[in-house]
């Protein structure tokens, strides 16, 4: 029988197999789930692996999905190392979003580019504010920020449905929720003419080298990663753990915040109810999948990128409902979550005699989180 | 009068979907498990169940669907935190997030279907007693089977052997497991009881409440039950009062439009999200009380030998 035994160390080989292992047993039960359906596993996969990559106009597309998905998980990485679990990203994005649209409806024929500076800046500080909600109501109320921060998520969608349906509806629109269309200046600049992937993309890759930079060259990079690892090495060490709350839930919630700034005044160029798409809730896949490492998600998140231009177009291709990428998502996530174990422990027949020197089973099974 | 009496029904059937859910995670959670993918589990408990009833017709094989597909869910998330240790937490939101894809995508062809005329069930004598009758006795059978959960779960809970056992289990697994309790397969079994619960209550909700299966309609139903539980210092009483104080909350929205107050809409939507945010932070001020209630190894993997 097979049995898991603790090994001596954890697995630094697994712990980038792992992600790899996990996407193979998706793709497997993908190509299962395919020929349950009657479908053509060749062509599912085709849609869902070779098709996003196949002309400039298709990579494009792909950056674009992968560009808030990437800033998302980046700030959720931080959180989820420093043991803090924003899974609220989905309504801090939708505040982001809305505070940059209603920057971006200030704009007439006169203002000038500049003011994309002022809408990015006005989504991070609606993403911030929203997870400070979060951050305050843990800090002096000791709230669980698990669930606080989830049914933040669906105020959210509130706020935005009101104010779609009501102040901000456009009076032109034949009564349709949405804003104005925001005005030219307001638009983030694209990269190429014709493509729809903008600077967003470079802004992204830029907070991957600030991350990268905040997380292991630097001090508080330092003390959250020990708070979450050994809170109790972390108190005795002095590193203040309330710091670490702050800094994890306004980081996270203010890239949260970035990236529906980047959507309302990038694809979208107004605000409709349909903002959340679900990146916020991909995003926690993506950090996990990524390693909770800044470079690492970049992977993921073009990785998940392809699950939902695959999504999509299975939808228009095979004639599959466009909620198959949800379930690949989940099914991901799960297959990870179970190849993770080999990280801290490998498999061996039950029988053969455990090793003397090593340690107990069991321990560091924490630390297959990270 | 009429109302009122119409209202407190109202309140008893929305709370029976948060009661059945929040005393299966109450199960789970004495046993030390925490699954956060019960919103997961309730959203394809209810298609599964919707499915069921649109094709066989009744709704008690519907009811006995949803159970068993979040018992499977649920085994199959113990599994993962039971035997592999991965951590609860990321499991449980891997199950949510399975669940949201799973249920739209198997849901999609059942969102145009309708369920037969459905059948108005009322206690013979006792409904017709003015005001009681129409607020307590002309409700789903299932109504009164939370009530008669609760009060069997406290003493499950308090008065049986087992019931100790479960509880030794949530709350010090080393000494459960040094005196010969098989602590995993206790816990899988606690996980997949919780899991049955929800799985019920999601079936509920699209075979009586809502009746009618639409994309992502268990709203947080699933969030909200996790948060009873805490509310409720899981206790079984206090988790039914819990419930259908929310449910009246959730009741309060239709209400309070059906009065004519001018409140937007959204608001009075996002009353019962709010509310669990308020109750959260009023009841988790007291930290040493949660302390002192909450199973002593919540959240905590337990591997025998250690």
């Amino acid at each position: 029988m097979l049995t898991l035994e603790t090994r001596p160390e954890p697995s630094r080989v697994m712990s980038i197999v792992s992600p790899l292992l996990a996407l193979a047993i998706t793709v497997v039960l993908g190509i299962g789930l395919f020929t349950l359906l009657g479908k053509d596993p060749a062509r599912g996969l085709q849609v869902f692996f070779i098709e996003p990559l196949k002309s400039g106009y298709a990579l494009s597309e792909l950056a674009v999905k992968a560009t808030p998905l990437l800033l998302i998980a980046l700030g959720l990485s931080v959180c989820f190392r420093s043991n803090v679990w924003n899974i609220g990203a989905e309504g801090q994005y939708v505040i982001g979003a809305i505070a940059a649209g209603g920057v971006a409806m200030t704009a007439g024929k006169e203002t000038s580019h500049f003011i994309v500076v002022g809408i990015l800046l006005a989504g991070i500080a609606g993403g911030m504010a929203w997870a400070a909600i979060v951050a305050f109501l843990r800090d002096k109320a000791n709230a669980n920020e698990i669930l606080v921060s989830l049914m933040l998520v669906y105020v959210a969608d509130m706020v935005l449905s009101y104010l779609v349906y009501g102040p901000w509806k456009d009076p032109a629109a034949y009564n349709f929720p949405q804003t104005i269309s925001f005005a030219d200046a307001t638009k983030i600049p694209r990269l190429f003419t014709g493509w729809r992937v903008n600077i967003g993309v470079l802004i992204a890759l830029a907070g991957v080298l600030l991350f990268w930079v905040f997380l292991f060259r630097t001090y508080a990079g330092f003390q959250l990663q020990v708070g979450g690892l050994a809170p109790a090495a972390a108190r005795y060490a002095g590193f203040s753990s309330r710091r670490a709350l702050w800094t994890a839930i306004l980081g996270s919630g203010g890239m949260a915040g970035l990236a529906g700034a980047l959507e309302a005044a990038g694809p979208l160029g107004q605000l409709t109810p349909h903002v959340p798409v679900g990146y916020g809730f991909a995003a926690i896949i993506v950090a996990f999948v990524g390693r909770l490492h800044p470079v690492g998600v970049v992977f993921s998140a073009v990785l998940m990128s392809m699950f939902y231009i695959g999504g999509e177009l299975a939808q228009s291709r095979l004639g599959l409902p466009k909620s198959l990428t949800g379930v690949f998502q989940g099914l991901l996530l799960f297959a990870l979550l179970a190849c993770d174990t080999l990280i801290v422990y490998r498999v061996r027949w039950r029988g053969t005699r455990p090793h003397p020197n090593l340690p107990p089973a069991g321990e560091g099974a924490q630390k297959a989180v990270a | 009068m009429e109302a009122t009496a119409l209202l407190i029904a109202a309140t008893l059937n929305a709370g029976t979907v948060l009661a059945f859910a929040a005393l299966g995670l109450l199960i789970n959670e004495r046993a030390g498990i925490v699954n956060l993918g019960a919103e997961g589990i309730m959203l394809v408990a209810a298609v599964a169940g919707f499915a069921t009833a649109v094709h066989t017709g009744s709704d008690w094989v519907a009811f006995a669907a949803g159970m068993g597909a979040g018992a499977l869910l649920a085994a199959a998330f113990g599994w993962l935190v039971i035997w592999l240790n991965t951590n609860q937490y990321a499991s449980g939101l891997a199950l949510s997030l399975f669940g949201a894809g799973f249920s739209a995508f198997v849901g999609i062809r059942y969102t145009q279907e309708k369920l037969s005329e459905r059948v108005h069930f009322q206690i013979p004598g006792l409904a017709d007693i003015p005001f009681i009758g129409p607020a307590f006795f002309r409700q789903h059978p299932l109504v009164y089977v939370a009530i008669a959960l609760a009060a069997a779960l406290t003493w499950f809970l308090y008065r049986s052997r087992a019931g100790f056992v479960l509880r030794a289990v949530g709350e010090s697994p080393e000494s459960a497991h040094a005196l010969g309790y098989p602590v995993r397969r206790i816990r899988l079994l606690a996980v997949m009881a919780g899991g049955a619960l929800c799985g019920l209550a999601g079936a509920y909700i699209s075979v009586v409440y809502t009746p009618l299966w639409v994309e992502g309609m268990v709203a947080g139903k699933g969030w909200i039950a996790l948060a009873l539980t805490t509310f409720a210092t899981w206790r079984p009483a206090r988790v039914l009062l819990g419930a259908y104080l929310f449910g009246g909350v959730t009741m309060l929205q239709f209400h309070l439009q059906g009065e004519g107050v001018d409140v937007p809409s959204q608001l009075l939507t996002a009353l019962p999200y709010l509310a669990t945010i308020v109750v959260l932070v009023l009841i988790s001020r007291n930290a040493a009380w949660i302390r002192a209630n909450m199973p002593a190894s919540l959240g905590k993997p337990f591997v025998p030998g250690t």
